[in-house]
């Protein structure tokens, strides 16, 4: 691997809460490498934002070791806050600035020179979209707009490594792929170092090498072909008239291995594919239920994550009742 | 420690933008002090005049009718009714018809020769402001119109009248006139400043806090003396503004003198006003919410009003208080104010309270600055 730019090692971050200690994040392990992308893909509270701010240096780490380019997150909090770019999850630019104010506010912060910040300024505003609106108060801004501020801010001192919280919450799908692009297109031309916290698993595919993050650890990490390899069989679905009838018979089949949800349809998880779909159309035909085609499709993170949160989550239970 | 001037200048700027931007604090608050300054000097004197009497006269004599319009001229009483028993007098007071009731009672004038008269004042007491007026205005004018009637029967027996034991005659210094406006505008720029700057320093704090707006900063290089500093420039520039247009305000339309040295006056309401920001900036660190620095701030301020010596004199209140009153600068500040509007008096005068109130600032915007922690926990 190319010579790692974040370091996280045993990494442990426990809150007081009430009377007890929350554990956040409890040992937790990750490199990212020089130029790469690395998506920390997890559940709401599985403790993806207080890594990313442990390893900032925002929280204070209560275990472990993380660093980032060499310098410690605890010793070093300056150091790093000046070589990275970061966009909080519930970020928030000042809403009364414009966003020229804004982005000359923080290029102030970060020592950009007068002359960088003319080049740089009008640069990062067309990148991002927003050249016809540097006199908008940021708060004013739409959604989708708003981020790519962020992004625009984040990176106006030009750093090697950016970490982003979840940078597309709550965007349009369109802005969403902007965005990515945008992104994509930085890592490639600046060889930008990427720590990406995302709940969209689509954006996960884009990513160099995912985590997957649930209860404050890394339950798998790989490349995203790595991870859709883990789901243990094929992927077959299924559009059956009542989902939730057919859920339970096809879940008490032999040859399914599992049985996913997503809206109508049923991603089933199989060994076989033509034993597959010959014993869920007998099972569906024995008990009346119509369905439309049962066809094979290709893995996806979703499925992938489902899985192995669903193995974790029987892997605790099973632990607790040993 | 590093502190980088181009980054202090971003975030100076970034303030400044923010608070002139927001109109409501601008708005609001300016206009606020400014209605505060006038309505208070103007409304609040704490002498009563005119206060409506019932006079219940069951002598009816030359000598009960002068004491009647003894009280009235003295501009502190005026007749309101006469009634014919003391139960209309009660009536009257309890009524709220009158504030004060005077029972002179029958033979007045020959109790007088006899030097045995006696006459009985009721005041109402759930009316602390004509209690408080009343009391004296009434011992005064009684006292005066004695002073006459032994002069007058002095005179009659060719005896000088200036043969009382003892004359005292009270003179009142600085404020001869008692205006109760010169001793009220000093107190009251404290005020102003206090209003402006305690509760705002603590709001624009917590509201970064609250609005996810400090994360993103805090993820810069800034460091803590940079934060500190650029929080509190706006608002010490924008105090200054205001105090400049309260001294004038004070001096030009209400009349109060200034008889000390504007410069010494100037240089103290700095430190002054450092202190109220830094005690705003503390309460920021002890609230989590805009809601709670504002009730934080609140406290202080009333502390203030009421405490300080502003209103109230402080001689006269128990240990307690006393002691509250001495946690909030506008204390020392009203001292100092009046110290240098009406006694003209350099700093030897009131060195205690200027070092009081240097050391108040410098512990407090210390122990701000400790407690605030660049990092999110």
């Amino acid at each position: 691997m190319t010579e790692p730019v974040i370091v996280a090692r045993e990494m442990v971050k426990h809150f007081k809460a009430g009377r007890g200690t929350v554990r956040a994040v409890d040992g937790l392990s990750l490199e990212v490498g020089r130029g790469e992308m690395y998506g920390l893909i997890g559940p709401d509270g599985a403790g993806k934002s207080t890594t990313t701010r442990v390893i900032l240096g925002l929280l204070t780490r209560t275990g472990g070791e993380s660093s980032v380019l060499g310098f410690d997150s605890m010793r070093d909090m300056y150091a790093i806050r000046e070589r990275a770019g970061y966009i909080a999850q519930q970020f928030s630019l000042p809403p009364t600035l414009t966003v020229m104010e804004n982005m000359q506010f923080f290029a102030g912060v970060h020592g950009v020179s007068a002359a960088q910040q003319r080049q740089r300024i009008p640069e990062l505003l067309a990148f991002a979209g927003l050249a016809d609106f540097t006199r908008r108060p940021a708060g004013r801004l739409s959604g989708g707009m708003k981020k790519k501020l962020a992004l625009a801010c984040s990176l106006i001192h030009e750093p090697p490594v950016v970490m982003l919280d979840e940078p597309t919450l709550g965007v349009d799908p369109v802005s969403r792929r902007e965005f990515w692009s945008l992104l994509g297109d930085l890592q490639t031309e600046k060889g930008l170092t990427i720590l990406v916290c995302t709940p969209y698993m689509d954006e996960a595919e884009r990513c160099t090498k995912i985590g997957l993050i649930y209860g404050g650890r890394l339950i798998a990490e790989g490349t995203p072909a790595a991870i859709k390899a883990l789901v243990p069989g094929r992927v077959l679905e299924v559009t059956p008239a009542d989902s939730l009838a057919a859920r339970r018979i096809l879940g008490g089949l032999a040859g399914v291995r599992e049985v996913q949800t997503y809206g109508d349809k049923l991603h089933v998880v199989v060994a076989d594919v033509e034993a597959g779909k010959r014993q869920m159309m007998e099972a569906l035909k024995a008990a009346r239920l119509a369905h439309d085609d049962i066809r094979e499709i290709e893995v996806r993170m979703e499925e992938a994550f489902i899985s192995l949160v669903r193995r974790q989550a029987a892997e605790a239970r099973e632990g607790r009742a040993a | 420690m590093a502190l980088n001037v181009q980054r202090l200048g971003a975030l100076i700027r970034k303030e400044t933008i923010q608070l002139l931007r927001d109109r409501r604090y601008v708005g609001l608050t300016l206009t606020l002090s400014f209605i505060q300054l006038i309505l208070y000097a103007s409304a609040a004197t704490q002498t009563v005049y005119h206060l409506p009497m019932v006079v219940l006269d069951q002598s009816r004599d030359a000598r009960s009718r002068a004491l009647v319009q003894a009280l009235f001229n003295s501009q502190y009483f005026d007749v309101a009714l006469e009634v014919q028993s003391p139960a209309e007098v009660q009536q009257a007071i309890e009524q709220g018809r009158a504030k004060m009731g005077l029972e002179i009672p029958p033979r007045f004038a020959t109790q007088l020769d006899q030097h045995t008269a006696e006459v009985l004042v009721l005041l109402d007491g759930s009316d602390s402001a004509a209690v408080r007026s009343g009391y004296s205005a009434v011992g005064l004018v009684l006292q005066n119109f004695s002073a006459q009637l032994v002069a007058k029967t002095l005179q009659r027996s060719s005896v000088k009248p200036g043969a009382l034991p003892i004359t005292a005659s009270a003179q009142v210094l600085y404020n001869p006139d008692l205006i109760d406006v010169w001793f009220i505008v000093p107190g009251i720029i404290g005020m102003i400043l206090q209003t402006l700057t305690i509760e705002q320093a603590a709001i624009s704090m917590v509201r970064e806090r609250e609005q996810g707006t400090l994360e993103q900063v805090l993820a810069t290089p800034v460091r803590q003396i940079e934060l500190t500093l650029a929080k509190l420039t706006p608002l010490m520039l924008l105090s200054l503004v205001v105090f400049w247009i309260a001294v004038g305000v004070g001096v030009f339309w209400f009349g109060v003198p200034f008889r000390g040295s504007l410069l010494l006056y100037l240089g103290l309401s700095v430190v002054y006003v450092v202190g109220c920001l830094g005690l705003g900036l503390f309460i920021a660190t002890r609230a989590t919410t805009q809601l709670e620095a504002q009730s934080l701030s609140l406290v202080f301020l009333l502390f203030g009003m009421l405490l300080s010596g502003f209103f109230y004199p402080r001689d006269s209140m128990p240990l307690i208080p006393q002691l509250i009153g001495d946690l909030v600068p506008l204390t020392y500040f009203v001292r100092i104010s009046r110290s240098v509007f009406l006694k003209g008096v350099g700093l030897q005068f009131f060195w205690t309270d200027a070092l009081t109130l240097v050391i108040y600032t410098v512990v407090v915007i210390l122990v701000a600055s400790k407690r605030f922690k660049m990092r999110l926990d």
